[in-house]
């Protein structure tokens, strides 16, 4: 067993980021999620590691030195709020035209426009279905506790890497607040330089290794054919994700006659409301997607053939409820309930809205 | 063709002019009489001459240089519009030891951009930032830019920039000369071999000043879009010695 300690969420993901050998860390301060790079400047990764941890003038900035280092095969990293990742969303889409790989972190806060600082699920659309502009996925991870925060880090570079492609870890203002034990593991070297040549100089910018053409990252491709047969590409390598990469948890499933779907902090709260409707003779069960994206749909569509209802419950107006619709294909009965704005629900408030909406409805 | 060497046909001593070896076999996109190509090769001669190739890393910007990648045999990256110096900072400070570039017109650097070039330069980055101030947007058709100038006609300045409702045309260079961040700044030209010669130099300059690790080097390069301003290439020189070099006026700005 490794390591024990007590952190915030914020925290515990800042240290994930410099046992994993992270190379670099550019961001700009936003409540609920400052405390990531003030744990970092205060920890001297440039020490610890070698890190490189930067203050960018603005989120535009911080994502364009992501993708500047991200374009060189180094281990790069970015953490932001819900108003920050809508200003990112321009280099979001050049990132995933041009396939490279790093890691970005939402702290999710209460919004429209500048919202609030509460914690909330309301960024599920612009993260999944895609902020930016053009055909193009991300996988997104949902971390709900402050372990996942620190581990959902490996498991994010490994897929970023993997697929060359832009992992985000989508959490939320009451997991990057709160405060929880969390098991800390095994610093991991960072890659030299000659390592990363040795590794990615098919394509990373490292400096034209001498024998081999120029590498070039870019997202552009003026001749129309190509750039469909670009996007053809995108799109295989989004199925084979699909196909291999989905992760979901479930609680009491087997007899469940209802399902409540939710994922992050509100799956916290599911799991109360599950106890609480057992305890009432009812056999609820819970489904939590770790990757919102890829969604777990199959899984979805092979419960609905056996139980009678679902409730996506989201700090949110009702996002992921349009996925589990889509995944059910109208079978059975799905309705959203959470509160938003920064309100988040209480397990009876789940309960009741199951009882009213699913149950009795 | 392949096979066949310039020097098959051309004896040595007559040999005066050849592709500079880092460009690639690519034709220029650029229109005839356009300062673009003479920058790259500006650009690609000093990197060869340092033989710096395998360690040099350069990022393109949107505009009509946006191919620029495709010309120059070096490791580049394309940017969105504006954000070239923020990707060659994050670059940079992952590769300290690399020499790092960025070549952008007056659109990207000068609106677009302005926040990324100016913290860029404030920051100190050791890299290089390759300036081509034509005083329009050429790739998108002649539209007005920042340094467009009073009076001059665009696509969307139809009768001359009003400088009441457009505001002056802006000196970027003079701008990021004041902060203590840039250790090099100069503006040259390159329609005459005498300003390719100075501009040569300047490149060749802001690269070693990499090196010395000091702050932002940062050469504007004042230039012509013939196709832009609607003018044969001669008079488009003409007219740029007549009215962009008084108000940018070519020379060495700072060094330290
Ligand atoms: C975000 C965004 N806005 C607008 C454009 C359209 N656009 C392409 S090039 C350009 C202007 C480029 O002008 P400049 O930087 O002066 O380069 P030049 O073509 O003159 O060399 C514009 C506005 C774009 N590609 N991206
Ligand atoms: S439009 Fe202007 S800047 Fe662009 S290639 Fe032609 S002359 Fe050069
Ligand atoms: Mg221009």
């Amino acid at each position: 067993m490794g390591e024990l300690r007590l952190m915030k969420g914020n925290e515990a993901i800042a240290e994930a980021f410099i046992r994993e050998g992270v190379d670099a860390y550019y961001g700009y301060p936003i409540t609920p999620q400052s405390e990531v790079m003030e744990y970092l400047t205060a920890e001297r990764p440039e020490k610890r590691t070698g890190m490189v941890v930067l203050q960018a003038e603005s989120e535009l900035a911080a994502i364009n030195m992501v993708y500047g280092a991200a374009c060189t095969g180094k281990k790069v990293v970015t953490s932001s709020s819900s108003p920050g990742i809508s200003l990112m969303q321009e280099g979001i889409s050049y990132i995933a035209g041009s396939e490279v790989p790093c890691v970005l972190l939402n702290v999710v806060r209460g919004g429209p426009g500048l919202g609030d600082i509460q914690p909330a699920q309301s960024d599920y659309f612009q993260s999944v279905k895609g902020g930016g502009h053009g055909d193009y996925r991300q996988i997104v991870l949902a971390p709900s506790s402050v372990q996942d925060m620190y581990d959902h880090v490996s498991l994010a570079f490994e897929l970023a890497f993997k697929y060359r492609i832009l992992v985000l870890i989508q959490s939320d203002g009451l997991i990057g607040q709160m405060m929880e034990k969390v098991e800390i593991g095994e610093q991991k070297p960072r890659l030299t330089n000659e390592e990363i040549k040795a590794k990615y100089d098919t394509w990373a910018l490292t400096g034209r290794t001498p024998g081999r053409e120029h590498n070039i990252v870019t997202s552009l491709e003026l001749d129309q054919a190509k750039q469909e047969q670009f996007n053809i590409h995108l799109q295989n390598k989004y199925k084979e994700i699909a196909e291999n990469e989905v992760l979901y948890e479930e609680m009491e499933v087997e007899d469940a006659d209802y399902i409540l779907v939710a994922y992050g902090s509100s799956s916290r709260i599911c799991r109360k409301a599950v106890n609480l409707a057992r305890e009432k003779g009812l056999k609820v069960g819970l489904l939590r997607p770790i990757t919102l994206w890829p969604f777990p749909e199959k899984r979805i569509a092979e419960l609905a053939k056996r139980v009678k209802g679902m409730l996506s419950v989201e700090m949110s107006a009702g996002q992921m409820v349009e996925d589990v619709r889509l995944a059910v294909n109208g079978k059975i009965k799905v309705e959203h309930f959470g509160r938003y704005g920064g309100m988040i629900h209480t397990p009876e408030e789940v309960l009741e809205a199951l009882e009213t909406k699913i149950i009795g409805g | 063709m392949a096979d066949i060497k310039i020097e098959d046909i051309i004896k040595s001593e007559n040999l005066v002019f050849k592709k500079t070896k880092l460009f690639t076999d690519k034709p220029l996109s650029y229109c005839p009489g356009c300062g673009h190509g003479v920058a790259h090769r500006l650009i690609l001669e000093v990197i060869e001459e340092m033989g710096i190739e395998s360690e040099t890393i350069g990022v393109a910007p949107v505009g009509c240089s946006v191919l620029a990648y495709e010309f120059m045999n070096i490791d580049m990256a394309q940017a969105p519009h504006g954000r070239a110096p923020a990707m060659a900072t994050g670059i940079k400070r992952v590769y300290p030891e690399k020499y790092v570039f960025t070549y952008q017109g007056d659109g990207d650097l000068a609106a677009i951009g302005t926040s990324e070039t100016i913290h860029a330069c404030n920051r100190g980055d050791n890299m290089t930032i390759i300036f081509i101030n034509n005083g329009i947007y050429g790739m998108t058709g002649g539209q007005m830019a920042p340094t467009t100038l009073e009076g001059m006609v665009s696509s969307t300045t139809p009768f001359g920039r009003d400088v009441e409702l457009m505001g002056h045309p802006i000196k970027m260079t003079e701008l990021v000369a004041q902060l203590p961040g840039t250790c090099y700044v100069a503006r040259h030209a390159v329609h005459t071999p005498s300003a390719v010669r100075k501009a040569k130099k300047a490149i060749r300059k802001a690269f070693e000043k990499q090196k010395e690790k000091k702050g932002l080097s940062f050469v504007e390069i004042v230039s012509n879009c013939n196709s832009g301003w609607k003018m044969t290439p001669v008079d488009a020189n003409k007219w740029m010695e007549e009215h962009m070099f008084p108000y940018y006026p070519l020379g060495e700005i700072k060094e330290i």
